[in-house]
């Protein structure tokens, strides 16, 4: 039943004698060409989709997926690290901090208790040479106290002498020196 | 190509084949169904063909294809219809792209024979109805009478039930039946008052003026037409997801 279609030129439809005059998706004879057909189009497609394109698809879905997963973990392992990195080095760097303050600490302590101990020292030179001195000053001043008193005695044994024309006793004199100087 | 609008749906045989008196002819619906799937195969498998992690335009519209029915599928059944997956998206694509083909001028549109939307709708049904009963057993049956109802309401709801479960392969199939139809009827009525107005011969010049008007028309029902083509493969496929979601938990 070899049906073709109706040619017209004149935009008029004249139905070719051999056309079935049922409505085609109506037309029952048709149907088990079209069942058949439609059986073996949509089997293999299902077929193909199920065995080969779906799990494909799905395959790459799955790997996009897994990969980005991947990668942020690995962002994140990454991030961790430079934290860890961050922390490190805040630590490093006020250890060396603390260190630097410990050294220059001990430097300023060290540098003090020299100057103190120069101080010191300087000091106590000083102190031995004024005692030395002010020995010296008690020595002369008592020498010359002596010299004083040497110089009264023979000062007066002259003027006795030369008063009464006879010199004193030196008991007398030293009595009466003494006695002068107090 | 005749004038005459229904001539579009006429079936041809390309290849006579006669088996035991059933005619099994190799016909312009059968290549047009073997176009049909051959193009969404090679759309499929040549786009995805580089597996690439970053998608080319092809593959990301496989990819889109595959994300659009199983998000469509899992938002109305759920995880586990997941497994009926390979043949929702199978119809989806099948009747997608018999549509889409069927726009070309003098193709043939495979989903514009009720037979052909019928056993799709059948597949649908049977899948659900054998699914159901291999799954649930006689559970399944709950499905007819939906719990918390008082039972005398079981009087009323269960035929309603029953006659909504036996009208959903109908209606499924006379949906999508009709709308690719009805569609490549009326851009043929208008595609034909064009050549009419211009042949005609009592207008004269105001013919091929007036001929802008279904032109215009035309121009207007074909771009319908390919949102129709897509929103009636959608539509097909959301219903098949609800009728599966039956399937897989009946009692609602």
């Amino acid at each position: 039943m070899a049906t073709t279609s109706a040619e017209t030129q004149t935009g008029t439809v004249v139905p070719a004698d051999n056309l079935p005059d049922t409505f085609p998706p109506f037309d029952g004879t048709t149907y088990a060409s079209q069942i058949l057909w439609l059986a073996i189009t949509f089997g293999l497609l299902y077929w193909i989709m199920s065995r080969v394109a779906l799990p494909r698809i799905s395959g790459i879905l799955e790997d996009r997926r897994d990969r980005i997963a991947g990668d942020i973990a690995e962002a994140n392992r990454l991030n961790d690290e430079s934290n860890a990195a961050i922390a490190a080095y805040e630590q490093a760097l006020a250890e060396a901090r603390a260190n630097a303050h410990g050294i220059a600490q001990e430097t300023r302590d060290k540098l003090k208790a020299d100057v103190e101990r120069r101080r010191a020292a300087t000091e106590a030179d000083l102190a031995a040479k004024l005692s030395d001195a002010e020995q010296r000053i008690q020595d002369i001043k008592a020498a010359a106290m002596e010299n004083v008193g040497e110089i009264a005695s023979e000062t007066t044994t002259a003027l006795v002498e030369s008063l009464i024309g006879k010199a004193p006793t030196k008991t007398e004199l030293s009595k009466a020196v003494d006695g002068a100087m107090k | 190509m005749a004038n005459n609008p229904i001539d579009q749906f006429r079936i041809t045989e390309i290849v006579p084949i006669e088996v035991g008196g059933l005619n099994l002819s190799f016909t312009n619906s059968a290549l047009f169904m073997v176009v049909t799937t051959a193009l969404v195969a090679t759309f499929l498998i040549l786009s995805t063909g580089g597996r690439g992690l970053v998608p080319s335009r092809w593959q990301s519209l496989a990819e889109m294809s595959y994300e659009f029915v199983a998000n469509t599928l899992r938002s109305s059944a759920g995880n586990e219809g997941m497994r009926f997956f390979p043949l929702v998206f199978s119809l989806f694509m099948f009747v997608l792209f018999a549509n889409l083909i069927g726009m070309f001028p003098y193709f043939f549109t495979v989903t514009s024979h009720i037979i052909v939307t019928f056993m799709l709708s059948l597949l649908v049904i049977g899948t659900v109805t054998v699914y159901g009963f291999a799954k649930h057993g006689t559970k399944f049956l709950h499905l007819f009478a939906p719990s918390g109802v008082p039972p005398i309401m079981y009087l009323l709801v269960t035929p309603i039930e029953v006659i909504s479960f036996l009208s959903r392969p109908v209606s499924l199939s006379v949906r999508l039946f009709a709308n690719m139809l009805a569609g490549h009827i009326t851009l043929k009525v208008f595609a034909g008052f064009v050549v009419s107005l211009i042949a005609a011969d009592g207008l004269g010049a105001i013919g091929p003026i007036m001929a802008i008007l279904p032109l215009l028309m035309t121009i207007a029902i074909t771009a319908l037409e390919f949102l129709v083509s897509f929103l009636q493969a959608y539509v097909f496929t959301v219903l098949t997801c609800m009728y599966l979601n039956d399937a897989l938990h009946p009692s609602h």
